[in-house]
């Protein structure tokens, strides 16, 4: 008998362990809507996850193709309902480019200042629901004084506070009255110190901080392989924004800039959303100060469009990334197909990468700070 | 103080002294769930953020004592909140069947009631009413949560009239307490109900 074997022998038998396999959703508080995750965890640690989706598939893309154009745009709300107004944007950019429409510029100024405040509310949700992940109860109900402000925006201008189908084809639903303006710049006054409330309450609660800044990192190089984009790309320090790299909708106009985070942490993604929401005011202050004068909607939108057979591609910087939809006209009423390339979607496929080897009590951490809509997700 | 749990007339009256206040068992238990209604937070699509937005600061759906719970064994009543499409109407299913009895459901928004802006899809359940049976029906796509609001006073409202029969007189659903009681026969699998009225 050699040394080895005898010392081997020697020692005490450790206990036989096991994976285990933990369903996390469908019905789950934390996972926004209703992902399930199949994690396969061995003892603290998880050593597999995979992300089961579908169970908000509502058939979007299919009914596009029996729907008018016009109709289209309801159901676009309902992809990221949590901001709405860039997914009516980049359906009306596509089919837009199939028509061949000009936009007014006041309609596209118009959109640009939706566009932000859905943003910001979207962000704000974000914000509350993410301290609520981590434990923090108290910046939810903080978020949501300030969200249902913008949410009173809204509807003062279309009347609905989620679902908005204010941006149409050709430009947007209604104009703008003085009063809304007013109440908006008035908000922005409001809004502007609340951020750096944010910071105090959250942001660099050291709690807080502890628990994500270690946690969930993806490298420059991995979040471009894996095709993330918005706040998860750029708090991996990518800076790719549609806004500025393609800009629509006339944002070359304004001036701001774009928030990068430094090592992808869970924190990172997390902040570039707080500081976009500066951006934002930003953007809407500009915006608010030089709204130019004019129509609201193009002239000649037809009642039943049917654009010429074609095909168009528009994207847009949506709340959660580069939001893109591909159109295929035949000549008909209704799109011969649409596909949505949502950025949650893409979001979601790194889940099942950067969970693996994290303990089980950050997975909640990890989840929330890659922030999907699962309406987006399955469509 | 002390509750006399019999069956009176229905009349609460404070004795003089004010030690002892005779009530009936039917309002006193009603009473207790009507007023601590807890709902499970089981968000599904759009509706849910309004669902969110009832509890947070504004709408502070605590007023009604309507706290949200995470696990369905501490819920008494499931807001459907959102689209039902049929990946989901199982675990819906075994969701409704965890949480404990007398259990509700209300149903919030187009989708949950009828498959609204996806009555033409092919994946949307059309109605959750089809796999469990509603309480109460929203229109909205989404609700306010106003709307969400006064459907808990109109669910407390029904809740108010609930009656515990006992012996003779009392159906089945009445002496167990469930709605889900459908036959006598207690080997056989009971079918799904539907659209079953008050208790």
């Amino acid at each position: 008998m050699s040394n080895d074997t005898a010392l081997a022998a020697q020692e005490p038998k450790t206990l036989k362990t096991d994976t285990l396999f933990v369903n996390l959703g469908p019905q789950h508080p934390s996972t926004h809507g209703v992902l399930r995750v199949g994690l396969t965890i061995d003892g603290e640690m998880i050593t597999k996850a995979v992300p089961d989706i579908g169970y908000l598939h509502r058939g979007t893309q299919k009914l596009a193709e029996v729907r008018g154009y016009h109709h289209c745009v309801v159901l676009t709300d309902r992809w990221d309902y949590v901001s709405a107004m860039p997914n009516n944007l980049v359906f009306c950019l596509a089919a837009e480019k199939l028509m061949g429409l000009k936009v007014p510029p006041r309609a596209d100024a118009l959109r640009v200042v939706m566009c932000e405040l859905n943003r910001l509310a979207s962000h704000l949700l974000f914000f509350g629901t993410y301290g609520i992940d981590i434990g923090a109860f108290t910046p939810f109900l903080y978020a949501f004084r300030e969200r249902e402000m913008i949410l009173d925006l809204f509807e003062m201008v279309c009347g609905a506070r989620l679902t908005y189908n204010y941006i149409r084809l050709g430009g947007v639903m209604v104009d703008v009255t003085p009063e809304w303006l007013a109440k908006t710049k008035e908000f922005l006054d409001y809004f502007k110190p609340r951020l750096d409330e944010y910071d105090t309450l959250l942001s660099f609660n050291p709690i807080f901080m502890a628990r994500t800044q270690e946690v969930g990192l993806i490298s420059a190089e991995k979040a471009v392989n894996w095709g993330l984009s918005g706040p998860n790309l750029r708090g991996s320090g990518v800076n790719y924004d549609v806004r500025k790299n393609d800009p629509y909708s006339g944002y070359e106009h304004y001036d701001f800039d774009v928030p990068l985070g430094k090592t992808g942490s869970c924190w990172d993604r997390y902040y570039c959303r707080v500081q976009e929401m500066r951006q934002s005011v930003r953007i809407l202050e500009q915006a608010l100060a030089m709204l130019p004068h004019g129509e609201v909607s193009a002239t000649g939108v037809a009642k039943v469009p049917k654009p010429p057979s074609g095909e168009s591609y528009a994207h847009v910087e949506g709340s959660r990334g580069d939001l893109g939809i591909f159109l295929v006209s035949d000549g008909q009423a209704s799109p011969y197909r649409m596909h949505v390339k949502a950025p949650s979607f893409l979001n979601l496929a790194i889940l099942q990468e950067i969970l693996v080897g994290n303990k089980v009590s950050d997975v909640i951490a990890i989840l929330g700070s890659v922030d999907i809509v699962l309406g987006e997700v399955d469509r | 103080m002390g509750i006399v749990l019999e069956r009176l007339p229905g009349i609460t009256k404070g004795l003089p002294g004010g030690e002892l206040v005779l009530t009936t068992a039917d309002y006193f238990i009603d009473l207790g769930r009507k007023a601590s209604l807890w709902p499970m937070t089981f968000g599904l699509a759009c509706c849910a953020i309004e669902m969110m937005a009832s509890y947070a600061s504004r709408f502070d759906f605590d007023r009604f004592g309507v706290i949200p719970r995470a696990s369905p064994r501490q819920a008494d009543v499931m807001i459907v909140a959102g689209t039902v499409v049929k990946k989901m109407a199982e675990p819906i299913l075994e969701i409704y069947h965890q949480m404990p009895e007398p259990r509700f459901v209300i149903s919030m928004g187009s989708c949950a009631n009828c498959g609204g802006p996806y009555y033409d899809s092919y994946s949307v359940l059309k109605g959750v009413d089809r796999i469990v049976p509603v309480d109460v029906y929203i229109a909205g796509c989404p609700p306010r949560p106003e709307a969400l609001q006064f459907a808990v006073v109109k669910l407390q409202e029904k809740i108010a009239k609930m009656k515990l029969e006992k012996g003779q007189g009392a159906t089945l659903q009445q002496q167990r307490g469930s709605r889900d009681v459908v036959s006598d026969k207690p080997n056989e699998e009971p079918p799904i109900p539907a659209r079953i009225g008050a208790v």
